[in-house]
């Protein structure tokens, strides 16, 4: 009955790697999610380390070639090679979506925090000005801000801060809803008590607490961002000249792709978007899962 | 009915709209972009007109269309025309009137989107309340979940892939356009036919794309059910599995998904327009696009306010629409 004895019997916790491994069998959208998003990453870095990024514009290679071993996907009827604009694109459409997603998330949080914190009027101005910009589909404004800027000066800074503007309400209201539930518990009034300063309690209790909803929040304004910055450049309002994934097909649309039997120009955007849009979809459910106990299966 | 909520919703609708406009009125005016300059400096570069003519026309139209009025009173006179639904005219295709162009092509927009939502939304939630359910088979459930990986696909993708896999290498149904080319449009059942055959597509493509999100919420709200008193209670009353699902899950999720559709409207229109723009049917999309494409300001500004408003009011009718659906909401 010796204490080592009793230690020896401790039991032994698989360590955290394996842990981690067997919560993402269980977790099936969360694990597609990531390895669709992983091998979009390979492929874009392979990519980047291989190619000319001068293929990715107008007037490289010859145009209108069907996919062969050269040109692997194609050309365009611009000369573009349809491969190395695939992998640029890809490169912008996510400097776009982390970009604004951050930056959205970064406001959001801040304001959300400040609003629920501080309360009084600052909380009600925020909040009513949150519920009147929400119902205004931000799509037609986007169109509106794209199509007043003068069409020479768009490039992918100027896409990502018109997402932006348009995207902060959503996580401003769900960050306040959960600082306004964190306010009331038991740890801040203790931290209080213990003279813990204002900033402190904000950094060091309520943030980490937070940070679950931050990074659920994130995934999804970068989803946001990904598919706005994809609607507008469909519609022929991105920075025209860069290979980004919607312009291609806006490009491919414009020139009558299919009726002249370029069916390579538009596909491979597509398909690229649908894996972009749906591993993003399938992470941001499986975060859900993931923040939602009441979802989650058991082994 | 209360007549301070009517007020306060009232107020908050007419509070969105404001702000709509206020917004859509000052984003233009703060550009650098002179609409009227460039589609006469593009008229100038095929026709060639001299520089002092340009100028002349250009500050002829600016006094025709207020454009030299300081910005405060075009703003009074801005708000005025739309509280009288005018909302001015078309700059390409004058003379038509934006109010005009928008009457033409709603009809196309209006049936794609209602067709398209009641499917998706009754196919959705009946999927997912399915899904749900503890006793339905296994494939079905398979199927529910099959829908979801849609869900994140734009439907605007699924329609682009349509159009390949369908229209392009089966030939099976049109490219695109309302009718097929050549057609004059009549009340006959082939050309009603032919327009269903055009619509198809577009609309495969709308609803594919929004029924995976009625099918999470709905098995959300199912599982939530599940777990409640009163479905316990029926159980043990002996009320066969049908009943059960009818009257208590499904009636009782319909609430939340209700306003869940009021609040998904505005995805379901910009994706309807955007879907529009692709297969180039005459609805609003095409007209939006189109009047992008030429730097039609007017109609640009007057489609989107139109929209904006549209849903603003769609949203908050469905608000007061709750009571007839669950009668212990009362306005509070």
């Amino acid at each position: 009955m010796s204490s080592a004895t009793l230690s020896n019997t401790a039991i032994k916790q698989p360590n955290k790697l394996v842990l981690w491994f067997r919560y993402l069998r269980r977790n099936p959208s969360l694990t597609f999610g990531l390895l669709i998003l992983l091998f979009l990453v390979i492929f874009t870095v392979y990519g980047l380390l291989t190619i000319d990024p001068k293929d990715a514009y107008p007037l490289a290679v010859r145009s209108k070639q069907p996919p062969s071993l050269e040109y692997p996907l194609g050309t365009d009827f611009f000369g573009r090679d349809l491969y190395a604009a695939m992998v640029v694109g890809m490169w912008q459409t996510a400097v776009i979506g982390i970009v604004a997603g951050a930056l959205g998330t970064i406001i959001g949080t801040i304001l959300g925090f400040i609003s629920a914190y501080f309360g009084g009027f600052i909380d009600t101005a925020v909040t009513s000005i949150c519920q009147i910009l929400i119902p205004i589909p931000a799509f037609l404004i986007q169109v509106v801000i794209a199509g007043s800027i003068d069409k020479r000066s768009v490039t992918i800074f100027t896409m990502a801060f018109v997402v932006l503007l348009l995207a902060w309400m959503g996580p401003t209201l769900v960050i306040r809803a959960q600082v306004l539930s964190m306010k009331e518990r038991q740890f801040v009034s203790v931290a209080k008590l213990s003279g813990m300063t204002s900033l402190g309690i904000i950094f060091k209790e309520i943030l980490p607490n937070l940070l679950p909803f931050i990074a659920a929040a994130f995934i999804a304004q970068v989803f946001q961002a990904v598919f706005a910055s994809f609607y507008l450049a469909i519609v022929g309002l991105g920075p025209v000249r860069e290979p980004l994934l919607g312009n291609t097909i806006w490009a491919a649309q414009t020139q009558g792709a299919f009726f002249n039997g370029w069916w390579w120009w538009p596909i491979g955007p597509a398909v690229a978007m649908i894996l972009i849009l749906g591993s993003l979809a399938l992470i941001n459910m499986g975060m859900d899962e993931l923040a939602n106990p009441r979802i989650r299966k058991s082994e | 009915m209360n007549y301070r909520i009517l007020t306060k919703r009232l107020l908050f609708l007419v509070m969105v709209i404001w702000a709509a406009s206020t917004i859509t009125f000052f984003i233009p005016r703060l550009s650098p972009r002179n609409p009227v300059r460039e589609r006469f400096a593009e008229l100038a570069r095929t026709g060639g007109f001299s520089p002092e003519d340009l100028e002349a026309i250009v500050a002829d139209y600016s006094t025709r269309f207020g454009l030299d009025k300081p910005l405060l009173q075009q703003y009074g006179d801005y708000m005025w025309s739309i509280a009288r639904f005018d909302l001015g005219v078309s700059l390409n295709k004058f003379p038509k009137t934006v109010m005009e162009l928008i009457a033409e092509s709603l009809p196309w927009t209006i049936g794609l989107i209602l067709i398209t939502t009641i499917l998706s939304f009754i196919l959705g939630n009946w999927l997912g309340a399915l899904a749900a359910w503890p006793k339905s088979p296994d494939w079905l459930k398979n199927i529910a979940t099959s829908f979801v990986l849609f869900q994140g696909v734009p439907p605007v993708l699924l329609g682009i892939l349509l159009i390949f896999f369908v229209g392009f290498r089966l030939k099976l149904l049109p490219l695109g356009g309302a009718y097929s080319i050549g057609t004059v449009p009549n009340l006959s059942f082939e050309f009603f036919i032919d327009v269903l055959r055009h619509q198809l597509l577009p609309g495969i493509a709308l609803v594919l794309g929004s029924v995976g999100g009625w099918v999470i919420s709905m098995r959300g709200m199912g599982v939530t059910i599940q777990g409640e008193d009163y479905v316990t209670f029926a159980e043990h009353k002996g009320l066969g599995p049908k009943t059960i699902f009818r009257d208590y899950y499904l009636r009782n999720a319909m609430l939340p998904q209700i306003t869940g559709l009021a609040l998904a409207l505005g995805n379901v229109v910009t994706s309807a327009i955007v879907v529009e723009g692709i297969f180039a049917l005459p609805g609003l999309g095409t007209i939006l696009f189109s009047a992008i494409r030429s730097n039609d300001f007017s109609v640009i500004y007057g489609i989107v306010l139109f929209i904006t408003i549209a849903i603003a009011t769609l949203m908050v009718v469905v608000e007061f629409l709750y009571p007839l659906l669950d009668p212990r909401i009362k306005p509070q």
